[in-house]
């Protein structure tokens, strides 16, 4: 923790040691989301097993939906189908829940103590993260026990992961600094998750989206990221439509990036505002 | 030692005061009506907002510098501007005008346990708090047993801090701060906490700290504890640097200046339905602890009446009575004509309280009246100088009174 040059702090100046500092407080990142995951198992009974109680249940309700809805497909087991789709999304969704509140919910901090404040949206993002590896396991053993294997197409899933995990931090950041302002955006992302949920490939596929629906659904950057990641996991059973893949990194990287200015111009207020 | 560690220039924080009907928050909507009717605001130009009506400016002005080493005590009544600077300087919040420019690491523990969790255990929270402070985990680790040590929690370590006393939790979390090694710490009040064996831990922490070459900036309402480790004190008052200087000359503005406020102009106090007390004055006020002082009572009668009994009673901030100055030896029962005046005129000759603030008030009995009329009175009483060296500890673990001794030789 040496620092040699003279710090200035002066209005309106941006640190420009900022993404340094981020970088020494990276430990910082660790204990953070390491105290999240700690906390929240620390007076269940079952502990990390709550991980996993949502992605099954939302399982089973969607292979059921799909049972009634006559939307079987013959390649693939609709258990393991479901439940590709079922994890990114459910990846996202809580990245994005978590990081939007994670400034409200550590006003202590902000209002106490100086490090850069992307760190918290940062370890919000990393709990939602171990969440997820934890349910890929479960995604592992149901594959193995209907004999499903992976070709080598399972090596792009991690990118595929990366981009959930850009996307939801974007928005993140974006949703986060708003809420410090104004707290209707605390009602905003419930209801986006909620939504996102019906219009994402997750009950249904992407090939049976009607042809004229298709400009309108690539707006929704995880049909994408969700298609790719059902794509690699599932040996190439299930299909890919680059355009689609296109569209999500093009909104991701939008995303992120006016997510991150969005969360710079306004975090030197946040001590102020929050 | 000649380059300032901290450099203020002309420092400035304003806050924007917003005049909101509701809730704590702006809400969107406020927001999208301004945005929506700004352009048509020019048409209606006699409804222009005045901004500056709904500024507060929480610093202004504010210019010192701090060389390596020196530890400077801030002190000022609650809102003026202490919290603020701290945080302008711990870079939590960023200035409006002016400048800051910092030579070292700063750290700062604004308020101790920041960051603490009450449902991880001792242990935990120690890394936990450490890295929120800016400690790395390897000096973490290493400083650990020491840490443990100070707060004296060792047997609770896997304990959650939930189920610490307050005063362990507070111990701990300060043990952590302690323990940090920035070349400039900022301290705010922590020492308000604690038991006495605790606060007299803090204390030679800080003065260890101190020389050690560190340089500190503290701030604490405490002003014992800062003529003990301070040697120039600024004195901040409605968001500006009203003294900075020595120590002790600061501290006696300061309280002089609080006294004055405090000694407000009363009207005629009724004493019972014909007696008023129309003038009670002390002085000096503030009065250093041991010193002596004057006061000065004026009664009038509004008929022909009789006082038998007269006694001023001290009272403690927390309405116990701590003294009393019975007066019946001086000659009561005093009779009155009608419109008679008559006053009185003494001094207590010590007053060893323990420093803080005082009510003073009195006792009487008349021809046609009996009772106690606390609150005419506010008495500061400021610490006397330590003696030889030694740190004395926190008010409120003194009891009321500060008694003389001296040591026989043996």
């Amino acid at each position: 923790m040496i620092l040699t040059v003279r710090l200035v702090i002066e209005p309106g100046r941006a640190s420009t040691d900022y993404w340094r500092d981020l970088w020494r407080y990276r430990e910082l990142l660790a204990f953070l989301a390491w105290r999240d995951i700690a906390v929240r198992y620390k007076q269940t009974t079952i502990g990390i097993a709550w991980a996993l109680i949502r992605p099954v249940l939302t399982l089973l309700v969607f292979v059921a939906f799909r049972r009634m809805a006559g939307l079987q497909q013959q390649m693939v087991p609709d258990a393991i189908l479901v439940l590709s789709a079922v994890l990114p999304w459910q990846f996202f969704s809580s990245a994005l829940s978590e990081s939007s509140a994670s400034l409200i919910g550590n006003t202590g901090l902000i209002s106490k103590v100086y490090f850069p404040r992307l760190i918290i949206p940062l370890s919000a993002l990393a709990t939602a993260l171990v969440d997820f590896l934890v349910t890929l396991l479960f995604l592992a053993a149901l594959m193995a026990w209907h004999g499903v294997a992976p070709d080598a197409r399972i090596l792009a899933m991690p990118l595929f992961v990366v981009l959930a995990a850009l996307l939801s931090l974007g928005l993140g950041l974006l949703m986060a600094a708003l809420t410090v302002t104004y707290r209707d955006f605390r009602y905003v992302v419930p209801f986006m998750v909620q939504l996102g949920l019906f219009v994402s490939p997750i009950a249904f596929e992407s090939a049976q989206v009607p042809v004229r629906w298709r400009t309108l659904y690539a707006l929704n950057p995880l049909a994408g990221i969700i298609d790719g990641f059902r794509w690699s996991t599932l040996g190439g059973q299930a299909p890919l439509d680059q355009r689609l893949i296109l569209s999500s990194l093009l909104i991701t990287l939008a995303t992120l990036m006016i997510g991150t200015w969005y969360f710079r111009r306004t975090e030197r207020g946040f001590a102020d505002a929050i | 030692m000649s380059d300032p560690i901290i450099s203020v220039e002309r420092l400035g924080k304003r806050y924007r005061l917003r005049h909101r009907h509701d809730g704590q928050y702006q809400t969107m909507r406020d927001a999208i009506v301004a945005g929506a009717t700004a352009p048509f605001r020019w048409l209606g130009g006699r409804r222009r907002p005045k901004p500056t009506m709904d500024d507060f400016w929480a610093l202004r002005d504010v210019s010192f510098g701090v060389a390596t080493g020196e530890v400077v005590g801030i002190v000022g009544r609650n809102g003026a501007g202490k919290s603020t600077l701290l945080k302008v300087l711990s870079r939590i919040t960023e200035p409006t005008t002016g400048r800051v420019e910092l030579g070292g690491t700063v750290a700062s523990l604004l308020e101790v346990g920041t960051g603490f969790h009450p449902e991880l255990s001792g242990r935990e929270n120690i890394f936990l708090n450490a890295a929120i402070l800016g400690m790395s985990r390897a000096e973490t680790a290493r400083k650990f047993d020491e840490i443990v040590a100070f707060a004296g929690v060792e047997q609770f370590l896997d304990t959650p801090v939930k189920r610490y006393s307050s005063g362990m939790y507070v111990r701990l979390a300060f043990a952590v701060a302690a323990h940090l090694e920035p070349e400039v710490l900022i301290v705010d009040e922590v020492l308000a906490v604690g038991d006495a064996d605790f606060q007299k831990r803090c204390l030679g922490k800080m003065h260890e700290v101190s020389r050690g070459g560190r340089t500190v900036l503290f701030v604490s309402h405490n002003m014992a504890a800062i003529q003990a480790l301070c040697q120039r004190t600024i004195w901040l008052d409605g968001g500006g640097v009203a003294a900075d200087g020595v120590t002790a000359d600061t501290i006696r503005s300061y309280l002089a200046s609080s006294g004055s406020a405090a000694t407000a102009a009363h009207g005629p106090v009724r004493l019972g339905p014909t007696l008023d007390l129309v003038r009670f004055e002390l002085s000096p006020n503030p009065v250093v602890s041991g010193g002596a002082v004057d006061f000065t009572i004026e009664f009038m009668a509004r008929s022909a009446m009789k006082i038998t009994d007269f006694a001023l009673l001290i009272y403690s901030p927390l309405e116990v009575r701590v003294a009393i100055v019975d007066l019946r030896p001086i000659g009561f029962p005093l009779a009155f004509a009608a419109n008679e005046r008559r006053t009185l005129h003494g001094a207590i000759t010590s007053l060893p309280l323990v420093d803080g603030e005082y009510d003073v008030g009195c006792g009487i009995r008349t021809s046609d009246f009996a009772g106690d009329r606390p609150g005419l009175h506010t008495l500061t009483v400021s610490a006397r100088p330590p003696v030889g060296g030694v740190v004395p500890y926190a008010p409120e673990y003194r009891g009321a009174v500060d008694l003389e001794f001296r040591m026989h030789a043996s």
